[in-house]
């Protein structure tokens, strides 16, 4: 088998597709498939402050080096790096310092911030008494403090490393909950309405699986060891991936066409929930953050997990 | 042959042609793994040999 562009040897078989590329092809290959996302959704505009949420891990790194590449010589557009530090020791503690080095090498500034520092206790702290699931109260403070911060720093749009899987597993996890609500918010670029309180979300990996991700970090030598996070196991995220990794070993290009035909009726969902949307949104009473009732969840989660 | 799952942070001993037939007897998803011999990026056809040097690197990283 040789690769199908140029017969060199292959070294990655694509997703949905019988094609096989070489390192070569393949770097060509992921790289237009992110400048066609960029294009084709206007992810990046003219004066654009792009925040990249940086975790450490391979996504956001690889994230973070295609941005730069991508828009190198672009002088109106300017990018800033942003991590959380949920305090997880032994996991993110080795991951931070992962990103720092690759923010130095890419001359990107980095702003960190922790839940310590931002709530008063660190998700280490606030698991020995909170016993419910760890990702739940995690992923209230760290979306909380990525719209926040992003905002503060004066950025206009908010760059994740959301990829193919990711976006496929939250299609079927709103699917089963019934929160198809919550879906008309997703897609390439985020967002059903114009509301200055939340930062526009882009997604420039969306149409690549974490494969291919992980193949590209490993080819371009970004590859630090990507441990997986301890609590992740727990999650009701691990178990709708694991069932759609299955479903993709038997049947492959599951991811693609769930994607592919949740594009199709997005813009039916975003019509659809736009008004409603546009007059659920409050300010928080007490930290003036956007929010969908009286206090944010935040906030509810501060006073009820970390203050008592 | 001896391979390395990242994952587990363990070796193990495997007897197999190709890569393809090496996932399958460790019953490890093709798509939660990329598959590296003697450091060189391969696919699943791979052939493999009893001194190749084999690793299994995990796809999924928490975010």
């Amino acid at each position: 088998m040789a690769c199908d562009k140029c017969f060199e040897k292959p070294v990655i078989k694509v997703t949905g597709s019988e094609n096989s590329f070489c390192k070569a092809c393949f770097f060509k290959y992921f790289e237009k498939k992110v400048k066609k996302t960029i294009t084709k959704y206007n992810l990046i505009e003219k004066n654009d402050h792009i925040i990249v949420a940086v975790s450490g891990g391979k996504d956001s790194t690889v994230l973070l080096n295609l941005l730069v590449k991508v828009l190198k010589g672009r002088d109106d557009v300017k990018i800033t790096a942003l991590a959380i530090d949920e305090g997880i020791k032994g996991y993110r503690d080795k991951s931070l310092e992962h990103i720092k080095k690759i923010c130095e090498d890419l001359k990107v500034e980095l702003k960190l911030f922790s839940y310590e520092k931002e709530f008063g206790k660190s998700l280490d702290e606030i698991l020995k008494t909170y016993k419910g699931i760890p990702c739940s109260v995690c992923g209230v403070f760290r979306r909380y403090l990525l719209n926040k911060k992003s905002k503060e720093i004066g950025g206009n749009k908010l760059a994740t490393g959301h990829n193919m899987d990711d976006e496929a597993q939250t299609i079927l996890m709103n699917n089963f909950r019934n929160n198809i609500k919550v879906s008309a918010r997703m897609g390439p670029i985020t967002g059903i309405i114009s509301d200055k309180r939340f930062i526009k979300r882009i997604k420039p990996l969306y149409f690549l699986t974490e494969k291919e991700i992980t193949s590209y970090a490993y080819l371009k030598g970004l590859m630090d060891k990507f441990n997986e996070c301890p609590h992740d196991s727990d999650s009701y995220r691990a178990q709708v991936r694991d069932m759609l990794n299955d479903f993709e070993a038997k049947y492959e290009g599951t991811k693609n066409g769930i994607i592919t035909a949740f594009l199709e009726i997005l813009p039916l969902l975003k019509k659809h929930y736009k008004e409603e949307e546009f007059d659920e949104i409050q300010n928080c009473k007490i930290c003036e953050e956007p929010c969908s009732g009286e206090i944010c969840k935040a906030c509810t989660f501060v006073e009820k997990v970390i203050k008592n | 042959m001896k391979v390395y799952i990242e994952k587990l942070d363990q070796f193990k001993e495997v007897d197999a042609k190709t890569v393809k037939e090496l996932l399958k007897k460790l019953e490890i998803n093709p798509t939660t793994v990329i598959v590296t011999v003697n450091d060189e990026l391969v696919t699943d056809e791979v052939k493999i040999k009893e001194n190749d040097e084999i690793k299994l690197l995990s796809v999924i990283s928490g975010g």
